[in-house]
């Protein structure tokens, strides 16, 4: 089953275990430091005149600076393309840090969606209550930061019509979320009030099942994939960047597309 | 007579400050981009083949990503002066054309037969003024593309014009094989006839 080939000529669990192989450590913050990352410029210059934390440092500078830059280009009002039903790239790909047996299990009779921070109602939102949300769909591409992208149909509510339910603070600078199997994410509130932002509950007008993001995920096609986090468990308005999973370990903040 | 030609016969110039300037930075940005951008091929690589992890920057894709978009702006940035400037001073069209099919197939053959010349320095033979036109396209094609891939949402229409999103990374990395066979006869080149090189540094 995983070894179908989901996309031509990419392997699925290879990706996986791609994202895992690629990260030499997946404790390790400092992510340029160490010969073999500094090698091909040490080799350019001809001496180390640059040192791993120097350039380090300097590269997280301009990976800010390439937040606000992507900011900046960012408009609420340009969509990201929509495709016909025959374009859905089918089955559709399962990304993530782990293999896909090891997903995150949801039970969706107990599940609550905890609603925190700069809002007006923080009562917490079960599955049968998000679900009477009012539906919009959309047929977008998921592009992932490693360069490949599918096809998918999601339905769900947009999320700016959920933060606008629960009384969020919409001048409030991040969302926050926060996901069952400890991933964690944080966006800008422009891209969070995009139309195409949505809760989604699911895939191909089918519940999401368990691989893409069961009970619900926050589809944002204005994003890298990883920036799109499934099983998500908690959300939170904010004026403090908490960062993200990958985000901390070196990936661009704001990954805009 | 324009103000080049003057100062050339005055001092004997071959490249000028800004063309030396803009050729060494371009030179610097242009390794890392290609450094880094084969490491993040190598996280989803179009064919049946990745690149050694030797030739690449970044250590894994997050830093590469991060050398890659911090070298596009003195590429671009680079980029932009030096076509600005090349256009403005009427160097491009001075140096670099006209290109005749004519002119290129006798001087292909001359330098397959290893007989063409290399006298003076300051005028190209219609070889190199097709192939520093071409790069000089290259450039811009995977810049655009480049951005196309970036940006596959703001910037739609550009990549619509490349095909879609899937196809732009193709043009990309076309764009790139282009520039990297450039570099490689480009390079041996230089080797060959050194003084072309210490024209690029001193100017003479």
């Amino acid at each position: 089953m995983r070894q179908r080939r989901i996309i031509p000529g990419v392997d699925p669990k290879l990706l996986i275990k791609d994202a895992a192989r690629l990260m030499p450590d997946a404790s390790r913050r400092s992510f340029l430091r160490g010969a073999a990352s500094l090698g091909a410029l040490t080799f350019l210059t001809g001496c180390d005149i640059i040192d791993g934390d120097t350039a380090e440092g300097v590269l997280r500078k301009v990976s800010e600076f390439n937040d606000g830059a992507q900011a900046a280009i960012f408009r609420r009002t340009k969509l990201a393309p929509t495709y016909p039903e025959s374009a859905i790239t089918r089955p559709f790909p399962f990304n993530g840090f782990y293999d896909e047996d090891d997903a995150p299990e949801v039970n969706g009779e107990t599940y609550k969606l905890e609603v925190a921070g700069l809002v007006d109602n923080k009562k917490p939102w079960t599955l049968k209550e998000l679900y009477t949300l009012p539906e919009v769909s959309q047929i977008t591409r998921h592009i992932c930061v490693e360069g490949w992208s599918a096809i998918g149909s999601w339905q769900g509510t947009p999320l700016s019509e959920f933060l606008q339910r629960v009384g969020a603070d919409t001048r409030a600078k991040y969302v926050w979320f926060k996901c069952a199997e400890g991933y964690t994410n944080t966006i800008d509130m422009p891209t969070a009030l995009h139309p195409q932002t949505q809760m989604t509950f699911k895939f191909a007008n089918q519940i999401l099942p368990r691989s893409y993001g069961f009970p619900m995920k926050i589809r944002i096609p204005t994003k890298l994939g990883f920036k799109n986090p499934k099983y998500v468990v908690a959300m939170e308005v904010t004026n403090t960047d908490k960062g993200g999973y990958w985000e901390d370990k070196g990936y661009n903040w704001f990954s805009g597309l | 007579m324009t103000a080049e030609t003057i100062t050339l016969s005055a001092d004997a110039t071959i490249h000028p400050r800004w063309v030396r300037v803009c050729h060494w930075i371009n030179a610097l940005a242009i390794l890392v981009m290609i450094g880094s951008g084969w490491q993040i091929y190598n996280a989803s690589p179009l064919f049946g083949f990745t690149f050694p992890r030797s030739v690449t920057l970044g250590g894994w894709l997050a830093g590469a990503l991060l050398w890659h978009f911090a070298a596009m702006w003195v590429l671009v940035i680079n980029g932009v002066v030096y076509v600005t400037l090349g256009i403005l001073t009427g160097r491009f069209r001075r140096k670099l054309l006209p290109i005749r099919p004519s002119e290129v197939m006798a001087d292909v053959k001359a330098a397959l037969t290893f007989k063409l010349a290399h006298d003076d320095l300051s005028h190209y033979n219609a070889v190199q003024k097709l192939l520093y036109s071409g790069v000089i396209l290259a450039g811009v094609v995977i810049v655009l593309s480049g951005l196309s891939i970036w940006k596959p949402v703001q910037f739609q229409e550009l990549t619509a014009l490349f095909g879609g999103y899937d196809t732009a990374r193709y043009v990309h990395f076309f764009a790139m094989a282009a520039i990297v066979g450039f570099l490689i006869v480009h390079v041996a080149l230089a080797l060959i006839v050194p003084r072309s090189l210490r024209a690029m540094v001193t100017g003479r």
